[in-house]
């Protein structure tokens, strides 16, 4: 055992003293394994980056509330009789005047033009209560004033706004055959928000006949804790068929649809890459087999084992894809530190994100990096143990 | 036969040995029925025409190669009965081989490349490199320690690499051609060592040359010619 130790440690030591002069077919498989890492990792730390961006924009003491099963406002109803009980529900917030810190909301969907494209596209619009920005981080009226209630008055989100024809403060815009006025401009912290256009509850409701009912009830909780009570009374009610979670818990919800699609992207690229670095592994480590063909016939001519032949092989194959592995994980690194940082200077976009390197992601690149070492290696491998050891003598 | 071999104890003992290549569909025979006896102790000079099968039979007495039929017994081994890692350990123990090129590792210095035949052993450190140190200084290299191959005459590195093939002290050192790449003086020197080794230290020594020079240092040589033995008597 002892033997077979010192025999794999000798020669691996002999096959990575010899690299040098197999300089540049390895440096050109380290490389081939840095991009396929490189580009596995910006695309997971995107999706990582996207995920963590818009849960954390999210607070822990909103709560949200949906229809049982609605995977977005879109698709979910909340009636009357639900968003009453929701109001006298555990731990939500009140204020001074003891009214409940809540807001019935409806999220329709208009037309608009794109400034860019001239196209149509749908656009947000969302009808809300009096209390529904204050539920919401860093809502501030930027130009103009706050729609008043019960009339056909609109704010626009800044970002809609920029990116949308017809939106300018004073203008007028057409939805469902009504006549809106554009009396705001709002900011909303830089979230998803400021791609809306908000009106009042009451008007949308009677308007798009949607009377009495509303798609999400957004709430104040005593506590981030009390998310917890909440959805206690919720479940244990009968009458409540619905979801409830915390803004951060939703929004991280939402994120991972658009996460998952860019890793669902990234895996299979990076894998087709691999194929075409695992190619040039074979390559680099039969080259190496044939390069070391005498030392290796002349270790088992001393008697050295063929296993011996065997680990040293796939060891340094290994030992070439971590490399690369390794370089691939810093390039991701420090390319994308860059990027990010003058992707938030430049412009402004609803969801500035950054891309984000975990140590688990580092992990994934560098077992994908090993698999490309593993299999480039054990083909060659298995040749240096068989081969005829008079052929290597004397070539 | 034609040797004098003590018949209850020889090193070397090959019967009706055969041995054949087979390129493609052709099929070339080396040897048909080889019979040979080598006592212990002995300095054998094979000698012969180029292609008549000197390289073949030394990789067949060393196990590096296999015959196809008959017998082989070496060192108290029947090989032809051994498998694959068992001839990898019986080298181990029992094989010194001496190439015409030396075959060292050019990334070990000459005391890494002595020391390799004693990483298949029980020593522990320490006790190896007593061993590679004495090695170095039966071939004269106790200052050369250090020193890689490149940094080497070409009768230093073969001195090296008789260093690495008496390490573990097998009874049996196998020379292709040993001072096949070197010049006259050089050789002597080489050969002097050889002849220290099998004398002094009991060495049985098998040696491949085509150097009528070089086997006068043999006690004996044998001719080698369409796969059999004629064997002619040296005066010491
Ligand atoms: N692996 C092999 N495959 C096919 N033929 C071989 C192989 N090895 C040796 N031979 C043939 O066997 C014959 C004997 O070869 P060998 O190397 O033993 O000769 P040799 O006596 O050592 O010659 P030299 O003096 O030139 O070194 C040659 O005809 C050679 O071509
Ligand atoms: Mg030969």
């Amino acid at each position: 055992m002892r033997s077979i130790i010192l025999q794999i440690l000798a020669v691996t030591a002999i096959n990575l003293k010899s690299l040098p002069q197999r300089l540049w077919l390895s440096l050109a498989t380290v490389i081939a394994v840095g991009l396929v890492v490189t580009v596995l990792l910006a695309f997971l730390s995107m999706a990582n980056g996207f995920r963590r961006t818009i849960a954390d924009s999210g607070a822990e003491d909103i709560a949200v509330v949906l229809r049982s099963g609605a995977v977005s406002e879109i698709n979910s109803v909340v009636l009357r009789d639900q968003v009453r009980l929701i109001e006298d529900g555990p731990g939500i917030a009140r204020g001074p005047d003891g009214k409940p810190q809540t807001s019935g909301e409806l999220y329709l969907t208009v037309n608009g033009i794109k400034r860019s494209t001239g196209t149509k596209a749908s656009l947000p619009l969302r009808g809300l209560g009096p209390l529904g920005p204050g539920l919401r981080r860093g809502v501030v009226i930027t130009a103009g004033r706050m729609f008043n209630p019960g009339t056909n008055e609109i704010i626009v989100g800044r970002a809609l706004g920029k990116e949308f024809e017809g939106f300018e403060l004073g203008q007028t815009v057409t939805f469902n055959s009504t006549r809106w006025s554009v009396v705001g401009i709002f900011a909303a912290d830089g979230s998803v928000f400021e791609s809306e256009i908000w009106a009042d509850l009451p008007v949308l409701q009677s308007l798009f006949k949607r009377a009495g009912s509303v798609q999400t009830v957004r709430a104040r909780l005593t506590s981030p804790a009390a998310i917890e009570t909440l959805r206690a009374y919720s479940d244990n009610d009968p009458r409540l068929k619905l979801d409830v979670m915390s803004e951060a818990a939703y929004f991280a919800q939402q994120a991972s649809n658009t996460s998952d699609l860019i890793q669902k992207l990234g895996w299979p690229l990076a894998i087709a890459m691999a194929l075409g670095s695992l190619a040039g592994a074979l390559n680099t480590m039969y080259s190496s087999v044939a390069a070391r063909a005498t030392e290796i016939a002349t270790l088992r001519a001393i008697g050295f084992g063929g296993f011996s032949a065997f680990v040293g092989t796939l060891v340094e194959s290994l030992i070439l894809a971590a490399i690369g592995g390794v370089i691939g994980a810093a390039a991701t690194y420090l390319v994308f530190d860059g990027f990010t940082a003058s992707t938030m200077g430049a412009s402004f976009s609803q969801v500035v994100f950054n891309f984000q390197l975990t140590p688990r992601l580092i992990g994934q690149g560098l077992l994908l990096a090993l698999a490309v070492g593993l299999f480039g290696g054990l083909f060659p491998a298995l040749r240096a143990a068989r081969m005829p050891i008079v052929a290597g003598l004397y070539g | 036969m034609l040797s004098p071999a003590d018949p209850i104890d020889p090193m070397i003992d090959i019967v009706d040995l055969c041995k054949r290549f087979t390129k493609g569909k052709e099929t070339i025979t080396i040897f048909d029925a080889l019979n040979l006896a080598i006592p212990r102790g002995d300095f054998v000079a094979v000698m012969g025409p180029s292609g008549s099968g000197k390289t073949t039979l030394l990789n067949l007495l060393g196990g590096i190669d296999r015959s196809d039929s008959g017998a082989i017994e070496v060192a108290g081994e029947r090989l032809d009965r051994l498998s694959e890692s068992e001839l990898s350990r019986w080298r181990a123990s029992h094989i010194g081989f001496i190439f015409q090129f030396y075959n060292l590792m050019p990334m070990l210095t000459a005391a890494q490349n002595v020391e390799l035949p004693l990483l298949l052993t029980r020593l522990g450190r320490k006790e190896r490199r007593e061993r590679v140190e004495t090695a170095l200084g039966v071939v004269g290299l106790a200052d050369r320690v250090k020193h890689y191959p490149k940094e080497m005459s070409g009768g230093q590195q073969q001195r090296v690499a008789i260093a690495r093939a008496i390490v573990s002290d097998p009874a049996l050192l196998l020379c292709d051609e040993p001072t096949g790449d070197l010049d006259r003086s050089t050789a002597d020197e080489v050969l002097s060592i050889l002849q220290v080794l099998n004398r002094d230290l009991g060495k049985t020594i098998v040696m491949v040359t085509h150097d009528p020079a070089a086997a006068q240092y043999a006690k004996r040589s044998l001719h080698l010619d369409k796969g059999h033995f004629i064997e002619k008597e040296l005066v010491a």
